[in-house]
């Protein structure tokens, strides 16, 4: 009985060794365009290479609006993943509530990641009663015009440096036969409407109608500029000239078929991929050149509790990926390739290039919130909708509008 | 059995024991082995329906947790403009869509029928179609239904420099393009089914048909047309159901597009319940689905079951 006792205690030392060995943890992300695949491989290998774990990658397709339903279903399913990229938002808001996600408070405490995050307002979303339970790794911003330096080349102006610059060589483009504003099919138009709120409406007007969530906001006359602006937008796009993807509108920018394009920054990464220079062969004008401060978002990474009887290493592999992803070595990495900026103040960036640069000045400003970040997901899907309806449909008078984004915004939460 | 028999026939006075009897001991085995079908339908079919239908009177959002909230779902529902184009869209295409693929379907079934040459070789490439799912049926027309790639761009290259076919891109055309596709994908199944009717009418009948010089289409319309009631009953059931949950079409074709000018009913569910992270109001919307199924189906159920011994 007594040497039983030996071997199975020694059976038990073996296996508990041996089970912090290497593991393969399945990390889900909708990073598939060029430049969004090239960043993440700079994860997978900074994360292989320092722990010898294993990154198995689930891309999925569909971007947001395609790959954060299969994302939280599989979570809501039981049958989670081991890591999720997810936008730094709301998205994830109930999840976390219902405990579903792995609370990262003491990785953070121990890393002392107060110290060193830009902004505080983006661990706002990822804190729950105190805890954390997601990091964000980068920030993104919506609130850049793209401008192609070969289109203004074409019809002999200089390339704009604000947007009613831009708007007003509209005409002069469409004599050329040039599209003014390049645009893709589906998502990339939602976020649109943002980026002139905070550019053209200014900062007061988005705190105004994204974080107090004021009707009488929507109804003022700086909103209704807003709004001309888009009106102007679907003027000038027809779905004959749409191209299916984002990165295809680079390429057009690159090309000079388009002249101008209201994107996220994570098209840079498109346009470096494709061998654009910025200052050569675009222009980047952050916050539409009108604002000194820009709409922050970005991508945060979730660690969905495992089920009881997950092998501990898996968990431990958590442990050190959300270690890892905050790191300055794969900060770096990961950024330079993206085109975002990263969430640390103490990396050095003088690698990154010229619209970079223009974006770390905005940030000292601080963040405005964005919708990702103000609105519930409920009510941006209200108002996608409302400007994929206005956006298709012209017999929508900016008057009618006004009044639905008010509505919406009345019953927002 | 014997014995059990034997009892029943005992105490044949007692009504009750009668029933009881037909209720639990009659064909015993046949009983048990519908057993765990029944569970099934009434835990999955029963028990969901009933499930979905009560979280649509809450005010849950990702997770089924909310409060009771009346019909302020429904309101809300009703009041979006996404909605109400979405159920207007799929009566559009449900009405074309149904009589269309019946009319076609015959049609093709009695062009079939004809005794033509190489009828099996025929058979199968009209119905090859309903072998791809929707999803690549959605893509290859969109390809097809391209302006710059596709028949367009095609007949311009040719020298019909005005030809115009740009229905995905015309918000008015546009579910016309969505037919078009779901007509090639679901006709040459509604044929074979049609053809196997036909063959299933006796031959004697047209050949007393011919004896009194009835002409061949009166025969199909007059006679044969209302002795495949079956088959048709069969093929609008069918033809109903893929119409109502039309989804994937939608999807890979125009993602709802241009605009919202083809958006359906079972996208907004799911765009809601998923991508929008609320249930209840997906729940609401898809129990507004359900209705309309129901609405169809029991008048027609009725006819076809009710009034007990009427038929069959």
């Amino acid at each position: 009985m007594k040497r039983f006792a030996v071997v199975a205690a020694m059976a038990t030392a073996f296996l508990g060794s041996t089970a912090i060995h290497a593991a393969e943890l399945e990390v889900t992300h909708w990073w598939t365009s060029a430049g969004e695949a090239a960043a993440v491989a700079e994860f997978a290998r900074v994360f292989e290479e320092e722990t010898g774990h294993t990154w198995v990658d689930s891309a999925l397709g569909g971007s947001g609006t395609g790959a954060n339903p299969v994302i939280i279903s599989r979570i809501i399913g039981g049958d989670p993943m081991g890591a999720t990229q997810m936008n730094t938002g709301r998205d994830a808001e109930e999840l976390i509530q219902a405990g579903l996600m792995r609370d990262l408070t003491d990785i953070a405490e121990e890393m002392n990641i107060s110290e060193f995050y830009v902004d505080q307002s983006l661990l706002e979303p990822c804190t729950y009663e105190g805890r954390i339970y997601c990091f964000p790794i980068n920030i993104h911003s919506w609130d850049w015009l793209w401008l192609s330096t070969a289109a203004y080349e074409t019809i002999g102006q200089p390339v704009p440096t604000t947007w009613d610059e831009y708007v007003a060589s509209w005409p002069a483009l469409q004599e050329a036969g040039i599209l003014p504003f390049g645009l893709a099919t589906g998502w990339p138009f939602a976020g649109i409407p943002g980026v002139l709120l905070a550019g053209i409406g200014g900062s007061d007007l988005i705190i105004a109608i994204n974080r107090d969530k004021d009707v009488e906001a929507v109804r003022s006359p700086e909103f209704r500029e807003v709004a001309e602006a888009l009106d102007g937008i679907r003027q000038v796009v027809s779905p004959e000239t749409m191209v299916p993807a984002f990165a295809d509108v680079g390429n057009q920018l690159l090309e000079g078929e388009a002249a101008g394009n209201i994107h996220g920054d994570w098209l840079q990464g498109d346009l470096q991929i494709a061998g654009g220079v910025p200052g050569e062969d675009y222009e980047c004008l952050p916050a539409l050149g009108l604002n000194d401060q820009l709409t922050g978002g970005g991508d945060a990474f979730y660690f969905p509790v495992l089920p009881e009887g997950t092998d501990p290493a898996v968990i431990e592999a958590q442990t050190e990926l959300a270690r890892i992803l905050i790191s300055p070595e794969a900060q770096l990495a990961f950024n330079l390739k993206k085109g975002s900026m990263p969430i640390r103040t103490d990396i050095d960036l003088s690698q990154a290039n010229a619209c970079m640069q223009k974006a770390l000045v905005l940030l000292e400003n601080g963040l405005l919130p964005s919708g990702d970040f103000a609105l519930s997901s409920d009510t941006q899907q209200q108002l996608q909708d409302l400007n994929i309806e206005f956006l298709g449909d012209d017999s929508i008078t900016v008057d009618a509008y006004i009044e639905r984004y008010a509505s919406i915004i009345e019953s927002a939460d | 059995m014997a014995d059990y028999a034997v009892q029943a026939r005992k105490s044949a006075g007692g009504g009750l024991t009668r029933f009881l009897y037909n209720t639990f001991i009659r064909n015993l085995s046949a009983k048990i082995a519908a057993t765990p079908m029944m569970a099934t339908v009434l835990v999955v079919f029963v028990g969901c329906t009933l499930w979905t239908v009560w979280y649509s009177f809450t005010n849950s959002r990702l997770l089924p947790t909310g409060e009771f909230v009346g019909f302020d779902q429904y309101r809300r529902l009703f009041a979006t403009s996404r909605w109400n184009t979405s159920v207007n869209n799929l009566v559009i295409y449900g009405s074309f869509s149904l009589v269309f693929t019946l009319v076609f379907g015959f049609i093709l079934a009695v062009l079939m029928d004809q005794k033509i040459r190489f009828e099996s070789a025929f058979r199968t490439i009209m119905l090859y179609p309903f072998a791809l799912s929707f999803i690549v049926t959605g893509l290859v027309w969109q390809w097809i239904m391209n302006p710059t790639l596709g028949l367009q761009g095609t007949m311009r290259n040719m020298g019909w420099a005005n030809f115009t076919f740009d229905w995905l891109n015309n918000p008015r055309m546009v579910l016309y393009a969505l037919l078009i596709a779901g007509l090639w994908q679901g006709v040459g199944f509604v044929m074979v089914l049609m053809l196997a009717g036909l063959r299933s009418v006796d031959d004697e009948i047209w050949k007393a048909a011919r004896v009194d010089g009835i002409p061949t289409w009166r025969t199909y319309v007059s006679i044969v047309l209302p002795m495949m009631r079956g088959v048709f009953v069969t093929a609008v059931v069918l033809v109903g159901s893929g119409i109502v949950r039309l989804y994937d079409l939608v999807v890979a074709m125009t993602d709802g597009g241009p605009g919202i000018s083809s958006e359906v009913p079972a996208k907004y569910v799911y765009n809601y319940m998923f991508g929008a992270g609320n249930i209840a109001q997906g729940l609401a919307a898809s129990t507004m689905m359900l209705i309309t199924v129901l609405i169809i189906i029991v008048p027609w159920a009725y006819l076809e079951f009710g009034g007990k011994g009427r038929r069959s």
